[in-house]
Protein backbone atom coordinates (compact mmCIF):
# COMPACT_ATOMS: atom_id res chain seq x y z
CA UNK A 1 0.00 0.00 0.00
CA UNK A 2 1.20 3.91 -0.91
CA UNK A 3 -0.28 6.05 1.57
CA UNK A 4 0.59 9.85 1.64
CA UNK A 5 -0.44 12.25 4.34
CA UNK A 6 -0.38 15.75 3.96
CA UNK A 7 0.40 17.64 7.05
CA UNK A 8 3.38 16.82 9.95
CA UNK A 9 1.43 17.68 12.94
CA UNK A 10 -0.58 15.89 15.67
CA UNK A 11 -3.29 14.45 13.20
CA UNK A 12 -0.30 13.50 10.88
CA UNK A 13 1.99 11.76 13.64
CA UNK A 14 -1.29 10.13 14.81
CA UNK A 15 -1.77 8.47 11.70
CA UNK A 16 1.94 7.28 10.79
CA UNK A 17 1.41 5.86 14.31
CA UNK A 18 -2.10 4.33 13.56
CA UNK A 19 -0.96 2.76 10.11
CA UNK A 20 1.99 1.48 11.76
CA UNK A 21 0.22 -0.67 14.26
CA UNK A 22 -1.63 -2.15 11.55
CA UNK A 23 0.52 -2.24 8.66
CA UNK A 24 4.54 -2.18 8.92
CA UNK A 25 5.92 -2.51 5.46
CA UNK A 26 3.02 0.32 2.94
CA UNK A 27 5.09 2.99 1.76
CA UNK A 28 3.93 6.20 3.75
CA UNK A 29 5.27 9.76 2.68
CA UNK A 30 4.67 12.83 4.79
CA UNK A 31 4.43 16.00 2.93
CA UNK A 32 4.28 19.30 5.25
CA UNK A 33 5.25 22.87 3.86
CA UNK A 34 6.88 23.68 6.83
CA UNK A 35 10.56 22.74 6.97
CA UNK A 36 10.84 21.48 10.36
CA UNK A 37 10.71 17.74 12.33
CA UNK A 38 7.87 17.05 14.00
CA UNK A 39 7.00 19.47 16.28
CA UNK A 40 4.15 20.88 18.95
CA UNK A 41 2.30 23.64 17.70
CA UNK A 42 1.29 24.35 21.16
CA UNK A 43 4.97 24.72 22.68
CA UNK A 44 4.98 27.65 20.09
CA UNK A 45 4.32 29.99 23.10
CA UNK A 46 6.51 28.11 25.56
CA UNK A 47 9.35 28.21 22.97
CA UNK A 48 8.81 32.74 22.73
CA UNK A 49 9.05 32.55 26.29
CA UNK A 50 12.45 31.40 26.56
CA UNK A 51 10.74 27.90 28.55
CA UNK A 52 11.53 25.55 26.21
CA UNK A 53 14.97 25.18 23.75
CA UNK A 54 14.22 24.58 19.79
CA UNK A 55 15.85 20.95 20.45
CA UNK A 56 12.71 20.34 22.64
CA UNK A 57 10.16 21.13 20.46
CA UNK A 58 9.77 18.05 18.64
CA UNK A 59 6.43 16.11 19.08
CA UNK A 60 8.25 12.68 18.36
CA UNK A 61 11.74 11.23 18.27
CA UNK A 62 13.99 12.36 16.12
CA UNK A 63 14.12 8.55 14.48
CA UNK A 64 10.87 8.92 14.65
CA UNK A 65 10.86 8.92 10.48
CA UNK A 66 13.77 5.77 10.26
CA UNK A 67 11.62 3.96 12.99
CA UNK A 68 8.38 4.37 10.85
CA UNK A 69 10.38 4.08 7.39
CA UNK A 70 8.45 7.28 6.84
CA UNK A 71 9.91 9.42 3.95
CA UNK A 72 9.40 12.97 4.92
CA UNK A 73 8.90 15.83 2.32
CA UNK A 74 9.61 18.62 4.32
CA UNK A 75 9.92 22.39 3.00
CA UNK A 76 7.60 21.93 -0.24
CA UNK A 77 3.77 22.53 -0.55
CA UNK A 78 1.29 20.45 -1.74
CA UNK A 79 -0.58 22.55 -4.48
CA UNK A 80 -3.11 20.00 -5.41
CA UNK A 81 -4.33 16.86 -5.60
CA UNK A 82 -5.71 15.14 -8.24
CA UNK A 83 -8.18 12.60 -7.32
CA UNK A 84 -8.45 10.97 -10.30
CA UNK A 85 -5.14 9.58 -11.40
CA UNK A 86 -4.43 10.13 -7.59
CA UNK A 87 -1.58 12.32 -7.31
CA UNK A 88 -0.48 14.67 -4.98
CA UNK A 89 1.10 17.86 -7.51
CA UNK A 90 3.84 19.33 -5.16
CA UNK A 91 5.42 23.25 -5.55
CA UNK A 92 8.44 22.20 -7.05
CA UNK A 93 6.58 20.20 -9.65
CA UNK A 94 6.80 16.88 -8.47
CA UNK A 95 4.01 14.08 -8.47
CA UNK A 96 3.91 11.85 -5.57
CA UNK A 97 1.08 9.24 -6.35
CA UNK A 98 -1.07 7.68 -3.27
CA UNK A 99 -3.54 4.24 -2.95
CA UNK A 100 -4.67 6.35 0.68
CA UNK A 101 -4.32 9.84 1.67
CA UNK A 102 -4.84 11.74 4.71
CA UNK A 103 -5.28 15.41 4.63
CA UNK A 104 -4.20 16.44 7.82
CA UNK A 105 -3.40 20.30 6.46
CA UNK A 106 -4.40 21.59 10.27
CA UNK A 107 -5.55 24.87 10.58
CA UNK A 108 -5.13 28.82 9.52
CA UNK A 109 -5.78 32.01 11.30
CA UNK A 110 -8.79 33.37 11.13
CA UNK A 111 -8.04 37.27 10.10
CA UNK A 112 -11.02 39.53 9.72
CA UNK A 113 -10.72 42.05 7.19
CA UNK A 114 -9.05 45.16 8.61
CA UNK A 115 -6.81 48.16 6.91
CA UNK A 116 -3.80 47.73 7.31
CA UNK A 117 -3.05 44.12 7.59
CA UNK A 118 -0.23 44.76 5.04
CA UNK A 119 1.70 46.60 7.15
CA UNK A 120 4.99 45.28 8.77
CA UNK A 121 4.32 44.33 12.35
CA UNK A 122 1.69 42.15 11.93
CA UNK A 123 1.73 38.55 12.84
CA UNK A 124 -0.37 35.12 13.16
CA UNK A 125 0.76 32.85 16.21
CA UNK A 126 0.04 29.22 15.21
CA UNK A 127 3.36 28.04 13.43
CA UNK A 128 6.72 27.68 14.67
CA UNK A 129 7.97 30.66 12.12
CA UNK A 130 5.30 32.98 13.50
CA UNK A 131 6.89 33.10 16.97
CA UNK A 132 10.59 33.27 15.35
CA UNK A 133 9.44 36.38 13.39
CA UNK A 134 8.01 38.26 16.46
CA UNK A 135 11.16 36.79 18.41
CA UNK A 136 12.65 38.62 15.72
CA UNK A 137 11.16 41.87 16.15
CA UNK A 138 11.54 41.74 20.01
CA UNK A 139 14.98 41.45 19.54
CA UNK A 140 15.07 44.54 17.42
CA UNK A 141 13.47 46.62 19.54
CA UNK A 142 9.74 45.94 19.46
CA UNK A 143 8.49 47.04 22.80
CA UNK A 144 3.99 47.43 22.61
CA UNK A 145 2.29 44.74 21.47
CA UNK A 146 -1.40 44.36 21.14
CA UNK A 147 -3.02 41.12 20.62
CA UNK A 148 -6.25 40.45 19.01
CA UNK A 149 -7.68 37.62 20.93
CA UNK A 150 -8.13 36.38 24.38
CA UNK A 151 -8.71 32.91 23.48
CA UNK A 152 -6.45 30.16 24.54
CA UNK A 153 -4.04 31.44 21.43
CA UNK A 154 -4.13 34.79 22.29
CA UNK A 155 -3.45 34.83 26.07
CA UNK A 156 -0.71 32.22 25.63
CA UNK A 157 1.10 35.03 23.16
CA UNK A 158 0.26 37.99 25.10
CA UNK A 159 2.15 35.86 28.37
CA UNK A 160 4.88 35.49 26.16
CA UNK A 161 5.63 38.59 25.19
CA UNK A 162 4.59 39.71 28.38
CA UNK A 163 7.87 37.91 29.63
CA UNK A 164 10.12 39.07 27.35
CA UNK A 165 9.75 42.26 28.66
CA UNK A 166 6.91 43.50 25.98
CA UNK A 167 4.38 45.28 27.01
CA UNK A 168 0.92 44.07 25.86
CA UNK A 169 -3.07 45.52 25.26
CA UNK A 170 -5.31 42.39 24.47
CA UNK A 171 -8.53 43.18 22.89
CA UNK A 172 -11.15 40.68 23.20
CA UNK A 173 -14.49 41.33 21.32
CA UNK A 174 -16.52 38.98 24.00
CA UNK A 175 -17.04 40.62 27.41
CA UNK A 176 -14.53 38.35 28.95
CA UNK A 177 -11.02 36.27 28.32
CA UNK A 178 -11.26 32.88 27.37
CA UNK A 179 -15.01 33.28 26.67
CA UNK A 180 -14.95 29.53 24.31
CA UNK A 181 -13.88 27.95 27.98
CA UNK A 182 -14.77 29.94 31.49
CA UNK A 183 -17.64 32.15 32.76
CA UNK A 184 -17.82 35.09 33.61
CA UNK A 185 -16.58 33.94 37.20
CA UNK A 186 -13.59 32.24 36.11
CA UNK A 187 -12.69 34.57 33.36
CA UNK A 188 -13.07 37.69 36.58
CA UNK A 189 -10.61 35.40 38.35
CA UNK A 190 -8.18 35.12 35.30
CA UNK A 191 -8.43 38.48 34.01
CA UNK A 192 -7.57 39.79 37.54
CA UNK A 193 -4.47 37.38 37.92
CA UNK A 194 -3.13 38.57 34.52
CA UNK A 195 -3.62 41.94 35.37
CA UNK A 196 -1.45 41.67 37.88
CA UNK A 197 0.86 40.34 35.88
CA UNK A 198 1.25 43.20 33.73
CA UNK A 199 -1.35 43.01 31.01
CA UNK A 200 -4.11 45.19 30.00
CA UNK A 201 -7.56 44.29 28.49
CA UNK A 202 -9.58 45.81 26.42
CA UNK A 203 -12.86 43.79 26.04
CA UNK A 204 -16.16 43.85 24.20
CA UNK A 205 -14.03 45.62 21.36
CA UNK A 206 -11.92 45.26 18.21
CA UNK A 207 -9.51 46.65 16.07
CA UNK A 208 -10.75 48.70 13.34
CA UNK A 209 -7.96 50.07 11.75
CA UNK A 210 -4.43 49.10 11.82
CA UNK A 211 -2.34 52.51 12.17
CA UNK A 212 1.16 53.52 10.93
CA UNK A 213 2.76 54.08 7.17
CA UNK A 214 4.81 50.75 5.98
CA UNK A 215 4.95 49.54 9.84
CA UNK A 216 2.77 48.96 12.43
CA UNK A 217 2.54 52.85 14.51
CA UNK A 218 -0.97 51.99 16.59
CA UNK A 219 -4.44 50.50 16.00
CA UNK A 220 -7.46 51.93 16.33
CA UNK A 221 -10.19 50.66 18.19
CA UNK A 222 -13.83 50.44 17.19
CA UNK A 223 -14.77 52.56 20.30
CA UNK A 224 -12.56 54.92 19.31
CA UNK A 225 -9.56 54.62 21.00
CA UNK A 226 -5.98 54.37 20.15
CA UNK A 227 -3.44 52.30 21.41
CA UNK A 228 0.43 52.50 20.26
CA UNK A 229 2.06 49.75 19.04
CA UNK A 230 4.94 48.33 16.86
CA UNK A 231 3.40 44.72 17.37
CA UNK A 232 0.31 43.90 15.72
CA UNK A 233 -0.65 39.79 16.57
CA UNK A 234 -3.81 38.46 15.34
CA UNK A 235 -4.95 35.48 17.39
CA UNK A 236 -8.38 35.20 16.84
CA UNK A 237 -8.37 31.78 16.76
CA UNK A 238 -7.98 29.15 13.72
CA UNK A 239 -10.50 27.99 11.08
CA UNK A 240 -9.73 24.88 8.43
CA UNK A 241 -7.38 24.86 6.53
CA UNK A 242 -9.48 23.34 3.54
CA UNK A 243 -7.65 25.05 0.76
CA UNK A 244 -5.97 22.10 -1.30
CA UNK A 245 -10.08 20.30 -1.59
CA UNK A 246 -11.87 23.71 -2.54
CA UNK A 247 -14.33 23.06 -6.24
CA UNK A 248 -13.15 18.89 -5.47
CA UNK A 249 -14.84 16.14 -4.64
CA UNK A 250 -14.36 16.77 -1.22
CA UNK A 251 -17.13 18.06 0.88
CA UNK A 252 -16.43 20.47 2.89
CA UNK A 253 -18.84 22.18 5.31
CA UNK A 254 -16.91 24.44 8.10
CA UNK A 255 -14.47 21.51 8.12
CA UNK A 256 -13.89 18.33 5.69
CA UNK A 257 -17.04 16.51 6.42
CA UNK A 258 -16.21 12.91 7.38
CA UNK A 259 -17.48 9.10 8.23
CA UNK A 260 -16.87 7.71 11.68
CA UNK A 261 -13.65 5.96 10.13
CA UNK A 262 -12.49 9.47 8.74
CA UNK A 263 -12.91 9.22 5.41
CA UNK A 264 -14.49 11.69 3.08
CA UNK A 265 -16.66 12.07 0.44
CA UNK A 266 -14.02 10.90 -2.03
CA UNK A 267 -13.33 7.22 -1.85
CA UNK A 268 -10.06 6.78 -0.28
CA UNK A 269 -9.15 10.01 1.07
CA UNK A 270 -9.04 10.83 4.97
CA UNK A 271 -9.22 13.62 7.05
CA UNK A 272 -8.26 14.31 10.41
CA UNK A 273 -7.44 17.00 12.70
CA UNK A 274 -7.91 21.09 12.59
CA UNK A 275 -8.88 20.41 9.26
CA UNK A 276 -11.58 18.13 9.69
CA UNK A 277 -15.21 17.79 11.36
CA UNK A 278 -15.93 14.94 13.75
CA UNK A 279 -17.98 14.03 16.25
CA UNK A 280 -18.53 16.00 19.49
CA UNK A 281 -19.88 13.55 21.90
CA UNK A 282 -21.37 16.43 24.08
CA UNK A 283 -23.33 18.08 21.47
CA UNK A 284 -24.56 14.90 20.16
CA UNK A 285 -23.12 16.33 16.61
CA UNK A 286 -19.98 16.79 14.13
CA UNK A 287 -18.10 19.80 14.33
CA UNK A 288 -14.42 21.25 14.27
CA UNK A 289 -12.43 20.51 17.62
CA UNK A 290 -9.04 22.57 16.92
CA UNK A 291 -7.32 20.64 20.02
CA UNK A 292 -4.21 18.91 19.85
CA UNK A 293 -4.95 15.38 21.69
CA UNK A 294 -8.38 15.55 19.12
CA UNK A 295 -6.25 15.74 16.23
CA UNK A 296 -4.11 13.01 17.10
CA UNK A 297 -6.89 10.73 17.71
CA UNK A 298 -8.28 11.51 14.52
CA UNK A 299 -5.43 10.82 13.00
CA UNK A 300 -4.87 7.76 14.49
CA UNK A 301 -8.21 6.05 13.75
CA UNK A 302 -7.58 8.00 9.90
CA UNK A 303 -4.57 5.50 9.77
CA UNK A 304 -5.88 2.53 11.11
CA UNK A 305 -8.71 2.96 8.54
CA UNK A 306 -6.39 3.72 5.82
CA UNK A 307 -4.19 0.61 6.54
CA UNK A 308 -7.40 -1.46 6.47
CA UNK A 309 -8.17 -2.39 10.23
CA UNK A 310 -11.80 -1.17 10.48
CA UNK A 311 -11.96 1.43 13.35
CA UNK A 312 -14.42 4.03 14.50
CA UNK A 313 -13.83 7.04 15.89
CA UNK A 314 -15.42 7.50 19.52
CA UNK A 315 -15.98 11.17 19.41
CA UNK A 316 -14.04 13.50 20.84
CA UNK A 317 -14.82 16.38 23.05
CA UNK A 318 -14.02 20.17 23.84
CA UNK A 319 -11.15 19.98 26.71
CA UNK A 320 -8.27 22.44 27.33
CA UNK A 321 -5.31 22.48 30.08
CA UNK A 322 -4.13 26.17 30.30
CA UNK A 323 -2.32 27.83 33.01
CA UNK A 324 -0.50 31.15 33.48
CA UNK A 325 2.29 31.26 35.84
CA UNK A 326 0.90 29.47 38.86
CA UNK A 327 -2.68 29.68 38.07
CA UNK A 328 -3.25 26.49 36.05
CA UNK A 329 -7.08 25.53 34.85
CA UNK A 330 -8.76 22.60 33.17
CA UNK A 331 -11.75 23.05 31.35
CA UNK A 332 -14.37 20.30 29.37
CA UNK A 333 -17.25 20.02 27.24
CA UNK A 334 -20.20 22.77 28.10
CA UNK A 335 -19.15 24.97 31.04
CA UNK A 336 -21.80 27.85 30.29
CA UNK A 337 -25.72 25.82 29.57
CA UNK A 338 -27.93 28.37 27.81
CA UNK A 339 -31.00 26.63 28.90
CA UNK A 340 -32.71 24.62 31.91
CA UNK A 341 -32.21 21.67 30.82
CA UNK A 342 -28.84 21.68 32.54
CA UNK A 343 -27.89 21.66 36.30
CA UNK A 344 -25.20 23.59 37.37
CA UNK A 345 -23.07 23.16 40.62
CA UNK A 346 -20.56 24.90 42.01
CA UNK A 347 -17.68 25.12 44.53
CA UNK A 348 -15.81 28.50 45.24
CA UNK A 349 -13.31 29.12 47.53
CA UNK A 350 -11.97 32.53 47.50
CA UNK A 351 -9.45 32.01 49.85
CA UNK A 352 -7.21 29.46 47.95
CA UNK A 353 -9.06 31.15 44.34
CA UNK A 354 -10.54 27.57 43.33
CA UNK A 355 -13.09 27.75 41.16
CA UNK A 356 -15.04 24.72 40.30
CA UNK A 357 -18.21 23.61 38.47
CA UNK A 358 -19.75 20.85 37.01
CA UNK A 359 -22.43 21.08 34.26
CA UNK A 360 -24.91 18.23 34.50
CA UNK A 361 -28.06 16.66 31.93
CA UNK A 362 -29.95 14.01 32.38
CA UNK A 363 -27.76 12.83 35.51
CA UNK A 364 -24.19 12.84 33.30
CA UNK A 365 -21.92 15.47 33.50
CA UNK A 366 -21.58 17.07 30.25
CA UNK A 367 -19.05 19.77 31.14
CA UNK A 368 -16.58 21.16 33.63
CA UNK A 369 -14.44 24.06 35.24
CA UNK A 370 -11.67 23.66 37.51
CA UNK A 371 -9.42 26.49 38.25
CA UNK A 372 -6.15 26.72 40.36
CA UNK A 373 -7.79 23.39 41.62
CA UNK A 374 -7.21 20.90 39.20
CA UNK A 375 -5.99 17.72 40.41
CA UNK A 376 -7.69 14.74 39.12
CA UNK A 377 -10.36 16.70 37.08
CA UNK A 378 -9.67 14.40 34.22
CA UNK A 379 -11.73 11.88 36.50
CA UNK A 380 -14.62 14.36 35.54
CA UNK A 381 -13.77 13.49 31.95
CA UNK A 382 -13.95 9.89 32.04
CA UNK A 383 -17.36 10.40 33.57
CA UNK A 384 -18.29 12.69 30.62
CA UNK A 385 -17.30 10.47 27.91
CA UNK A 386 -18.45 7.27 29.30
CA UNK A 387 -22.12 8.77 30.08
CA UNK A 388 -21.87 7.74 33.36
CA UNK A 389 -25.23 8.57 35.36
CA UNK A 390 -23.51 10.76 38.78
CA UNK A 391 -26.76 11.22 40.08
CA UNK A 392 -26.12 9.12 43.18
CA UNK A 393 -22.54 11.03 43.97
CA UNK A 394 -22.97 14.53 42.30
CA UNK A 395 -22.67 15.91 45.79
CA UNK A 396 -19.32 14.93 45.98
CA UNK A 397 -18.17 15.88 42.46
CA UNK A 398 -16.60 19.05 43.10
CA UNK A 399 -14.70 18.00 46.39
CA UNK A 400 -11.59 18.59 46.30
CA UNK A 401 -10.66 14.79 47.39
CA UNK A 402 -13.18 13.78 44.84
CA UNK A 403 -12.32 9.95 43.85
CA UNK A 404 -12.76 6.11 42.85
CA UNK A 405 -13.72 5.93 46.74
CA UNK A 406 -17.15 8.02 45.60
CA UNK A 407 -18.12 5.89 43.25
CA UNK A 408 -20.47 2.63 43.45
CA UNK A 409 -18.65 -0.25 44.58
CA UNK A 410 -18.99 -2.76 41.85
CA UNK A 411 -18.51 0.25 39.46
CA UNK A 412 -15.28 1.01 41.21
CA UNK A 413 -14.22 -2.67 41.38
CA UNK A 414 -15.09 -3.28 37.50
CA UNK A 415 -13.17 -0.13 36.98
CA UNK A 416 -9.95 -0.33 39.02
CA UNK A 417 -10.14 -4.81 38.50
CA UNK A 418 -9.56 -5.35 34.89
CA UNK A 419 -6.62 -5.27 32.64
CA UNK A 420 -7.27 -1.61 32.44
CA UNK A 421 -8.69 0.30 29.11
CA UNK B 1 1.34 -7.34 31.22
CA UNK B 2 1.78 -7.10 35.26
CA UNK B 3 -0.62 -4.65 36.99
CA UNK B 4 -0.71 -3.38 40.26
CA UNK B 5 -3.85 -3.93 41.73
CA UNK B 6 -5.63 -3.09 45.12
CA UNK B 7 -7.72 -5.26 47.14
CA UNK B 8 -9.57 -2.72 49.19
CA UNK B 9 -10.85 -5.46 51.72
CA UNK B 10 -7.53 -5.59 53.08
CA UNK B 11 -6.15 -1.98 53.02
CA UNK B 12 -5.50 -0.39 56.30
CA UNK B 13 -5.22 2.76 54.98
CA UNK B 14 -1.89 3.38 56.49
CA UNK B 15 -0.30 4.74 53.25
CA UNK B 16 2.96 3.37 53.90
CA UNK B 17 2.80 2.97 49.54
CA UNK B 18 2.73 6.28 49.60
CA UNK B 19 6.46 6.50 51.84
CA UNK B 20 7.75 3.93 50.14
CA UNK B 21 6.72 5.19 46.27
CA UNK B 22 8.46 8.55 47.79
CA UNK B 23 11.48 6.57 48.86
CA UNK B 24 12.47 4.39 45.71
CA UNK B 25 11.35 7.54 43.55
CA UNK B 26 14.25 9.78 45.68
CA UNK B 27 17.87 10.28 45.43
CA UNK B 28 17.96 7.53 48.03
CA UNK B 29 15.89 4.70 47.38
CA UNK B 30 17.60 2.58 50.07
CA UNK B 31 17.35 4.85 52.77
CA UNK B 32 14.14 6.15 53.90
CA UNK B 33 15.30 8.87 56.28
CA UNK B 34 18.01 10.37 53.87
CA UNK B 35 14.42 10.06 51.45
CA UNK B 36 12.51 11.89 53.78
CA UNK B 37 15.27 14.41 55.40
CA UNK B 38 17.43 15.23 52.66
CA UNK B 39 16.78 17.92 49.75
CA UNK B 40 13.29 17.88 47.95
CA UNK B 41 10.92 15.35 48.82
CA UNK B 42 9.73 13.61 46.04
CA UNK B 43 5.74 12.90 45.47
CA UNK B 44 3.97 10.11 45.83
CA UNK B 45 2.98 8.54 42.43
CA UNK B 46 0.24 6.02 44.42
CA UNK B 47 -2.81 7.79 45.70
CA UNK B 48 -4.70 5.95 48.97
CA UNK B 49 -8.09 7.03 48.94
CA UNK B 50 -10.08 6.98 51.95
CA UNK B 51 -13.73 7.09 53.13
CA UNK B 52 -13.65 5.23 56.66
CA UNK B 53 -13.67 1.96 56.58
CA UNK B 54 -12.97 1.97 53.09
CA UNK B 55 -9.78 2.37 51.42
CA UNK B 56 -7.67 1.62 48.67
CA UNK B 57 -4.52 2.45 47.08
CA UNK B 58 -4.89 3.59 43.24
CA UNK B 59 -1.88 4.27 40.99
CA UNK B 60 -1.50 4.49 36.94
CA UNK B 61 -3.10 1.83 35.44
CA UNK B 62 -0.74 1.45 32.52
CA UNK B 63 -3.87 1.88 30.06
CA UNK B 64 -3.20 -0.08 26.55
CA UNK B 65 -4.64 2.76 24.42
CA UNK B 66 -3.44 5.48 27.63
CA UNK B 67 -5.75 8.65 26.87
CA UNK B 68 -2.42 10.62 28.45
CA UNK B 69 0.03 9.27 26.14
CA UNK B 70 -2.63 10.36 22.90
CA UNK B 71 -3.31 13.88 24.63
CA UNK B 72 0.27 14.93 25.34
CA UNK B 73 1.29 17.96 23.46
CA UNK B 74 4.88 17.52 23.79
CA UNK B 75 5.26 13.25 23.08
CA UNK B 76 6.62 13.28 26.31
CA UNK B 77 4.15 10.86 27.77
CA UNK B 78 4.51 7.66 25.77
CA UNK B 79 3.66 3.98 26.42
CA UNK B 80 6.85 1.78 26.07
CA UNK B 81 5.83 -0.62 23.15
CA UNK B 82 7.75 -3.55 24.22
CA UNK B 83 6.65 -3.39 28.52
CA UNK B 84 3.26 -1.63 28.23
CA UNK B 85 4.98 0.56 30.99
CA UNK B 86 3.75 4.19 30.29
CA UNK B 87 6.01 6.87 31.20
CA UNK B 88 6.83 10.59 31.49
CA UNK B 89 10.30 11.60 29.72
CA UNK B 90 10.33 14.46 32.57
CA UNK B 91 12.96 16.55 30.11
CA UNK B 92 10.33 17.55 27.55
CA UNK B 93 7.61 17.90 30.01
CA UNK B 94 7.06 21.45 30.25
CA UNK B 95 4.18 20.68 33.06
CA UNK B 96 0.85 21.75 30.49
CA UNK B 97 -1.18 19.10 32.82
CA UNK B 98 -3.15 17.96 29.65
CA UNK B 99 -2.47 14.80 30.73
CA UNK B 100 -4.05 15.00 34.26
CA UNK B 101 -7.18 16.24 31.97
CA UNK B 102 -7.35 13.23 29.93
CA UNK B 103 -6.33 10.27 32.39
CA UNK B 104 -9.79 8.96 33.29
CA UNK B 105 -8.18 7.38 36.66
CA UNK B 106 -6.76 10.45 38.45
CA UNK B 107 -3.26 9.19 38.43
CA UNK B 108 -1.12 11.55 37.21
CA UNK B 109 0.29 13.96 40.14
CA UNK B 110 1.42 17.81 39.50
CA UNK B 111 5.03 17.92 40.71
CA UNK B 112 6.49 21.65 41.45
CA UNK B 113 9.18 20.92 43.37
CA UNK B 114 11.61 21.34 40.58
CA UNK B 115 10.55 22.11 37.38
CA UNK B 116 6.99 21.68 36.86
CA UNK B 117 6.73 18.15 35.29
CA UNK B 118 3.77 15.04 35.33
CA UNK B 119 4.48 12.70 38.12
CA UNK B 120 3.00 8.91 37.82
CA UNK B 121 3.76 5.34 38.36
CA UNK B 122 6.53 3.86 36.53
CA UNK B 123 5.96 0.54 37.78
CA UNK B 124 9.53 1.10 39.39
CA UNK B 125 10.90 -0.20 36.29
CA UNK B 126 13.88 0.96 37.06
CA UNK B 127 14.64 -1.93 39.05
CA UNK B 128 13.45 -4.73 37.83
CA UNK B 129 11.27 -6.24 40.84
CA UNK B 130 8.29 -5.83 42.43
CA UNK B 131 7.28 -2.01 43.08
CA UNK B 132 7.84 -0.46 46.31
CA UNK B 133 4.15 0.30 47.33
CA UNK B 134 3.37 -3.58 46.48
CA UNK B 135 6.77 -4.65 48.25
CA UNK B 136 5.81 -2.95 51.38
CA UNK B 137 2.52 -3.24 51.47
CA UNK B 138 1.88 -4.85 55.35
CA UNK B 139 -1.08 -6.40 54.35
CA UNK B 140 -0.60 -7.92 50.85
CA UNK B 141 -3.87 -4.84 50.09
CA UNK B 142 -1.57 -4.48 46.67
CA UNK B 143 -0.46 -7.31 44.29
CA UNK B 144 1.57 -7.41 41.08
CA UNK B 145 -0.13 -9.69 38.49
CA UNK B 146 -1.62 -10.54 35.18
CA UNK B 147 -5.19 -9.99 34.51
CA UNK B 148 -7.40 -10.51 31.54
Amino acid sequence: MNYVIIGNSAAAVGAVEGIRQVDSKGRITVISDEPYHTYSRPLISYWLAGKVAEDKMIYRDRNFYEVNSVTPVLGVRAEKINFKSKKVKLADGTDVPFEKLLIATGGKPIVPPMTGLNKKGVYSFLKFDDVKEIEKAVSAGSKKAVVIGAGLIGLKAAEALAKLGVEVTVVELADRVLPAILDEHAASMVQEYLEKYGLKFELNNTVAKILGKSSVSGVALQSGAEIACDMLVVAIGVQPNTDLVKDTDVRVNRGIVVNEKMETSAAGVYAAGDVSEGFDIVYGTSRVLPLLPNAYLQGEVAGRNMAGAETVFAGGLAMNAIGFGDLPMLTAGIIKPDSDEFEVLVQADPETKSYRKAVLRNGCIVGYICLNRVDRAGILTGLIKDKVDVSGFKDRLLSLDFGYIDFPEEFRKSRLGGGAA
Amino acid sequence: MKRVYAKEEVCAGCKLCEVHCIVAHSKYPNDIVKAFKTGVRPVSRVIVEENRPVSFALQCRHCEDAPCTKACITGAMHRDPETGIVTNEEARCVGCWTCILACPFGAITRDETGKKVASKCDLCSSNDGVPACVAHCPNEALVFEERK
